[in-house]
This record gives C-alpha cells, sequence and structure tokens, in this order.
C-alpha cells in the first residue's frame, strides 16, 4: 500500500496533454489524493469551465494508478478555491518560456494583467517587449495570441486568471 | 417553499442559458469572418458549455432522482427549459450575435458578482470560475461593438439594427419567479432588481464610445422563466438532441 506522499509524487509527473513540458502538479491542476477505504481519491481542478484537457488527465491519472496495481480510483473535480495562474510556480514559467509560450503574469492582483494591459510581456523567442496582441482566444482556452514586432514571429501568452 | 425544488430550478436557469448560448455560438465554428475569430467564438462557447456541464451535474445531484447532466441536457424538451430568450435567439448576421453575446455578457459580469457570495457554496465556486471567463468574453465583444458602431456605415447600420432587434428580449433576463425571490431572501440567488442598473450603465458606456444609441424602452417579450419561448428554441433542441435521442445508450 502506498503512502498519500508517495501516491502524489507518481501523479505530479503526468504532463498536461496539451502542453506536455509541465505536468499537472506545477500547472496547479493537481489538488489532493487521499485514500478512501481501498480506493484512491484524487481531486483535480478544472482550468477553464469548458477545458476539453480534463478528461484526458482524467483518463491518464486512471491509467497511471492501475500501472501501480490499483484498480479503484474516484476522479473528481473541485471548483473552490478556483484555479488561478498565481499558482504556477517560478520553474513551471521558465519551462513555458522555453517551449515557445509566454508565461503568465504573476499576479491576477495586477488589474493590468486582466485589463490588457500587460507590462512585462515579453517575446519568448526574442526576448522584445515590443509585442502586439493578435486575439484574446488562442490555440487553446488558457491561451492568447501574440506577434512579436521584432522578431516577425507569432506566440501563444498563457493567460492570467 | 421546498427550497431543494426551488434551487434545482434556479440552478437549470443558469446552465440552460449557458447551454443554449453556447450552442448558438458554436454553429459559428468554421463559419466565422475570419480565423482568430472563428478560434475566439469557439472558446466562448467551450466556457459556456464548461459552465453549464458543471451546473448540470450540480443541478442533477440538487435534485437526486438519478439523473445525469447528459439526461438533463438531451432528454428535456422546449417547456423545460429555461434558458433567456435572448440565448436562444438565431445566430442572424455577424453583428447580431455579436450584440447578443454581448447584451449577455454585460448581464453575466455583474450577476455573477453578486453570485459570487452566495450562501450556496457550489453555486458561489462556479460564480467565482465564471466571472473571471466572462471578464475576457465581455472584452471581447465590447471591442466588437466599437469596431462595428464605429466602423464602415454599413457595419454600424447594421449593429444598430442588430441592437434594436433584441433590445425587446433584455427584461427577460432580469425575471425572477416566485422561488427565485424565496432564494434571494435565503441569501441564495442574486436579486436581479439590483444589478439592472450596473448592467445599463456597462451597456451604455460602451455604446457611447461605439456611437451608438440605446433602443427606448418599449414591449419587452418575457417568459423564459415559466418555460415559455420564441419558436426558435424547439428547434435548437431538435438539432442539439437529435444524436443523444437516437443513441439513446451511447457512450464514448
Amino acid at each position: 500500500m502506498y503512502t498519500k506522499e508517495q501516491l502524489y509524487e507518481f501523479l505530479s509527473h503526468i504532463p498536461d496533454p496539451e502542453i506536455p513540458v509541465i505536468s499537472i502538479q506545477e500547472l496547479g491542476i493537481l489538488r489532493d489524493v487521499k485514500w478512501k477505504d481501498d480506493a484512491v481519491v484524487v481531486e483535480i481542478t478544472p482550468t477553464y469551465s469548458g477545458c476539453p484537457a480534463m478528461k484526458a488527465i482524467e483518463q491518464d491519472i486512471i491509467a497511471l494508478l492501475k500501472e501501480k496495481g490499483i484498480d479503484k480510483v474516484e476522479v473528481s473535480q473541485v471548483y473552490s478555491p478556483a484555479w488561478t495562474t498565481d499558482w504556477m510556480t517560478e520553474e513551471a514559467r521558465e519551462k513555458l518560456r522555453k517551449y515557445g509560450i509566454a508565461p503568465p503574469e504573476k499576479s491576477t492582483q495586477d488589474k493590468g494583467s486582466i485589463t490588457g494591459k500587460i507590462r512585462n510581456l515579453a517575446c519568448p523567442r526574442c526576448g522584445s517587449k515590443h509585442v502586439e496582441m493578435v486575439s484574446q482566444f488562442g490555440s487553446t482556452a488558457c491561451k492568447a495570441l501574440y506577434k512579436c514586432l521584432d522578431c516577425k514571429e507569432p506566440f501563444d501568452y498563457f493567460k492570467c486568471i | 417553499m421546498d427550497k431543494n425544488a426551488a434551487l434545482f430550478n434556479y440552478i437549470l436557469r443558469l446552465a440552460d442559458t449557458n447551454l443554449i448560448l453556447g450552442h448558438r455560438l458554436s454553429e459559428w465554428c468554421g463559419h466565422a469572418p475570419f480565423l482568430e475569430e472563428d478560434i475566439a467564438m469557439a472558446n466562448i462557447a467551450l466556457d459556456l458549455i464548461g459552465q453549464s456541464n458543471s451546473l448540470l451535474q450540480y443541478a442533477a445531484k440538487t435534485e437526486g432522482k438519478g439523473r445525469t447532466e447528459d439526461d438533463l441536457a438531451y432528454l428535456r424538451n422546449e417547456r423545460e427549459y429555461f434558458n433567456s430568450l435572448l440565448s436562444e435567439q438565431p445566430n442572424g448576421d455577424f453583428a447580431f450575435s455579436i450584440v447578443r453575446q454581448f447584451l449577455s455578457d454585460a448581464f453575466d459580469l455583474h450577476f455573477y458578482e453578486v453570485l459570487k457570495n452566495s450562501k450556496d457554496e457550489m453555486l458561489a465556486a462556479l460564480a467565482v470560475k465564471g466571472h473571471k471567463e466572462v471578464i475576457y468574453h465581455f472584452r471581447h465583444t465590447s471591442a466588437w461593438m466599437q469596431r462595428l458602431g464605429d466602423g464602415t456605415d454599413e457595419s454600424h447600420e447594421r449593429i444598430q439594427k442588430a441592437l434594436n432587434e433584441l433590445w425587446c428580449f433584455t427584461g427577460d433576463l432580469f425575471e425572477m419567479t416566485d422561488s427565485d425571490k424565496y432564494l434571494v431572501k435565503e441569501g441564495i440567488a442574486v436579486d436581479t432588481n439590483l444589478i439592472q442598473d450596473k448592467w445599463l450603465r456597462s451597456i451604455d458606456e460602451v455604446l457611447e464610445k461605439s456611437k451608438l444609441s440605446r433602443p427606448a424602452d418599449s414591449w419587452q417579450q418575457k417568459g423564459s422563466r415559466q418555460g415559455i419561448h420564441t419558436e426558435h428554441l424547439g428547434f435548437l433542441l431538435a438539432e442539439m438532441q437529435h444524436l443523444h435521442r437516437t443513441h439513446p445508450q451511447a457512450t464514448w
């Protein structure tokens, strides 16, 4: 029988299905794991209400625990506290940048990041702050589309929420 | 009054409006004026359908009769749906869809702000999440109101016409039944009378920047809180529910 800590350690390596360079733990989606009699209960929280990756994440969790010999798994979604990009670690932000996605502003308390006046947004490729928004909505619910006016490359920005 | 029945009905109202509006928006997928806007509309649709999914799950649990969110979405008829009349209006042209979305976003913005403090923990949690998403939606549709309203003569004319046509469905957004009023007293539901002025101010601010004029107050079509809809909902449900009703036991 695995301890709660061991289970958490296993699950924390599951990559996000849409941004595989970071794990569901680094993203803040994995909230808790515990034993309930002979079943394992995993609590996850959705990034956006309609995020289609949640179903894939659920299946990944069930598959991984099955590999470890645990057949009874319950994955439940928790809504409070609501997911926020503030939970993302500095390390995860750096991984995103290297992957070509501009990481979210550090704090949602800074209203500028929500109203669109993002102060520190830089192109993840050349580092220029001379950038322009193309669309508030990008390839996934959590991203917006930008372009760099210096290196001319388009890039995704992980929206602050 | 049966609190559980009142709550079930109230959750359905919120879930249905999101589902129907999300479905309408999804009809634009592959048809929007350009690629980025196609993605934007599909993204907003996804948020709304996602919010509806969580709400319908909660409604099913509240009802406690073993129904699932899919049963509620796919096996209820028109008169058992409580979505707003605004949400079910057909897409029309792009300007028409933008105005429908804008009026609805402005409502949600203020509605969720209050619902965040609901004594019902689940509704409060879903409101916090929904509110974050709606801020983005409202920004998007406000920007389009300005681009079209303050654009060419034709875009201005079309969007003003859409606003004039849709205005008669806005009063319905604020309708409350006796059971809603009971839930307001219990600290669970939102008293829509208290958000109407704020909603109007948000609308006016954007209309002014967009060089558009707010239609004069006139006849308001209501009835959605009693399940009485415009003719369009039946057609929408027929399409949305067709597959599920044809293969009722099918699962992925």
